[in-house]
């Protein structure tokens, strides 16, 4: 087996890897704030990129213009979906909210087909299409965007669950939602600013891999269940473990494709998911769960 | 009270009465076709072609002083809802013939009903089994995907490119062209030197290409239907593989040039003559029809007719010759059907018999290039 084969596929792998990475810290926020898998994540990476799409075309803006303005939209939509179908709840009851969550991106996905098409459209590249070698193997330049973004994103979000005391308080609320109520930290808000973070996060993902994959409606639904996949295996935490999570399984997938066989490419990941839950159900960083009687 | 009654009853009666009007009972067609779905590609311009072109005999005058009615079901591409929504035809709406459905996948579900209720069933779908072996009821209007390997393979073989390396979609259609690619790699000499697949919803083709880079492949045949075409030729580019491409006709559309954008110049795939429909010369005998259409389509829906818009208006046309030739009965016409000869349809001439339920020969395909950015015949 070559190097430079290894190495394309490796390539190839980090930068699926990474979008993996950017949906399940997504996940993994809204997770930690307030208990619930949010299943209509995918739905917000979809989101993104036909957003980006309607204000590229549609209304003629540069692409410098559309990307904050898909993300600004994608994010009030968060906001609105927290509002209308999560806080209304007067039982949330695990069971309920998966529910509602999976309802909401069968909804959002049946709205972008509506407005939008069932086609798959393309957007142009951020900064060209020339492919760039390295020893051997080829990368585009859009690559670079998606993990330089990404990195940028995941210090950020260090950054703001570390330094920042709104970011804290989101901690706190994950670590203990009456304590951190007792102690003046509004609860219900921490749960709105975690659904707007996570649909930023995953229309962000959906931008910059949208000229690479091209877009259309149902894009949502297998990115998000990878990203769900690249959030278990770093053990739903916010931060490296799920960035290395989605980068191992967008590696693995990749290696998979072109050394066992292609056909088996999506298999891959949910064979890995399979193993993670029944091996290391924490994650392969976190630290197990035990309950004192 | 009481004039609000004698208002309403009134106004049952006229409604009533209104349908009395009709003088002669309309032909009913019934269509099954994938408007909404993965097949949409297909369903869509098979609807917008199949309604303009009833419209249109309607506005003359209808066969035989009939008008024709058209029952559109959207199946989203679903088997299972394609066998429903037949028999709803069938019981429901008591129409004399069945167009569509779109994909073969479908059409296969569908045959069987057709059989049993003795239904005409004229199949907008590619897949060579649906005719082959011939059934009595089912008759298709889209080219044999075999026709379409032959074609390109013919081209290989006088450009002396024998190995070649396949990279096909792992769905029906897929599946499909790929048995017939190693089923007719023998015939013209050609081997198969490596057999890779990838998922419908694939982004990323990369692992595939590099491992085809790797090996002693001349030429790369894809067999599939937009959006993974576009993703492949655009991961060739990037790879940097100067091998040439060979699509197949499920990407015959201006979409594909589109998607790829410039990593679509050079591919070569085997498309009904529609795409090029204008540089055809005037002595081709499909030239008329195939004008016609394309500038109708345009003038009704303001978008290209394609490929696959022209499977749904031969159907109709096939009907309405079995129509004008005296059938009304669901028997009759099937009957008439298979009595077609020399139809020059969109996809081909057709020419039916009680062997041959397909009706197209090699000249139903040309092989057509991508050169700036639009399709060109190649010689």
């Amino acid at each position: 087996m070559q190097f430079d084969q290894l190495l394309q596929y490796s390539l190839s792998g980090l930068s699926t890897g990474a979008i993996y990475a950017l949906i399940g810290i997504g996940f993994s926020i809204i997770y930690n704030a307030t208990g619930i898998i949010n299943f209509a994540q995918g739905e917000f990476v979809m989101l993104g990129g036909m957003l980006t799409l309607f204000f590229l075309e549609t209304l003629q803006l540069p692409l410098w213009a559309a990307i904050p303005c898909a993300v600004g939209v994608s994010t009030a939509c968060g906001f609105l979906f927290e509002r209308l179908a999560i806080r209304p709840l007067r039982q949330p009851t695990p069971i309920n909210l998966v529910i509602i969550t999976i309802a909401g991106s069968i909804l959002i996905r049946g709205i972008a087909m509506l407005v939008w098409d069932k086609d798959t459209h393309a957007i142009p590249p951020f900064s060209g299409e020339e492919p760039i070698a390295i020893a051997g193997a080829t990368i585009l330049p859009q690559h670079l965007w998606i993990l330089g973004i990404t990195l940028i994103i995941v210090a950020i979000n260090r950054f703001y669950f570390y330094h920042t005391i709104s970011g804290k308080a989101m901690r706190a609320c994950a670590y203990n939602r009456r304590a951190a109520g007792l102690v003046g930290i509004d609860v219900k808000r921490m749960v709105l600013f975690s659904f707007m973070i996570s649909s930023a996060m995953g229309s962000v993902a959906g931008i910059i891999v949208a000229p690479l994959t091209m877009t259309s409606y149902d894009v949502g639904i297998m990115l998000g269940l990878k990203g769900f996949c690249a959030a278990i295996i770093g053990g739903m935490s916010s931060g490296l473990a799920t960035v290395v999570g989605g980068l191992v399984l967008g590696v693995l997938e990749s290696l998979g494709a072109g050394l066992v066989s292609s056909g088996y490419k999506d298999a891959i990941a949910f064979i890995i998911l399979l193993l993670i839950l029944i091996i290391r159900p924490q994650g392969l960083f976190g630290k197990a769960e035990s309950e004192r009687v | 009270m009481q004039t609000r009654f004698v208002l309403l009853m009134s106004l049952v009666c006229s409604l009533l009465l209104s349908t009395a009007a009709f003088a002669a009972a309309p032909l009913k067609i019934g269509a099954l076709f994938a408007v909404t779905g993965p097949a949409a590609f297909l369903g869509e311009p098979e609807r917008n072609s199949a309604k303009m072109v009833v419209d249109e005999i309607n506005k003359a005058g209808g066969v035989k002083g009939r008008q024709l009615e058209l029952v559109v079901y959207d199946t989203a591409g679903d088997a299972t809802k394609a066998v429903q929504l037949a028999t709803k035809l069938i019981k429901d709406d008591k129409v004399v013939a069945i167009i569509g459905p779109s994909t073969t996948g479908e059409t296969m579900a569908v045959i069987p009903v057709a059989e049993r209720e003795k239904i005409p069933l004229i199949s907008c779908s590619a897949g060579s089994k649906i005719t082959d072996p011939v059934k009595k009821w089912v008759f298709k209007t889209a080219q044999n995907d075999a026709l379409a390997v032959g074609k390109i393979y013919e081209y290989l073989q006088k450009h002396k490119q024998t190995n070649v390396a396949l990279l096909t979609v792992s769905d029906g259609f897929g599946s499909s062209g790929r048995e017939q690619l190693k089923a007719q790699a023998a015939k013209y000499g050609m081997t198969v030197v490596s057999d890779d697949t990838y998922g419908p919803k694939d982004t990323d083709m990369t692992a595939q290409l590099t491992k085809i880079r790797a090996s002693k492949a001349q030429a790369i045949i894809c067999w599939g239907t937009n959006p993974g075409p576009a993703v492949i030729a655009k991961n060739a580019k990037q790879l940097g593989i100067k091998l040439p491409l060979y699509m197949s006709h499920g990407v015959s559309s201006k979409k594909f040039i589109q998607l790829a954008g410039d990593a679509a110049e050079g591919i070569r795939l085997p498309s009904g003559k529609v795409l090029v429909a204008d540089v055809l010369p005037n002595s081709d005998g499909q030239k008329k029809s195939l004008m016609a259409f394309v500038k109708d389509y345009q003038n009704h829906y303001k978008a290209e007719g394609d490929h696959f818009g022209g499977h749904a208006w031969d159907a109709i046309m096939l009907l309405k010759g079995a129509f004008d030739r005296g059938a009304d009965s669901a028997a009759a016409v099937r009957d008439q059907l298979e009595k077609t000869r020399n139809f020059a349809g969109i996809g081909g001439t057709f020419n039916y018999s009680t062997q041959d339920h397909a009706g197209l020969g090699k000249d139903a395909f040309v092989l057509v290039e991508v050169k700036k950015k639009d399709w060109i015949l190649v010689k």
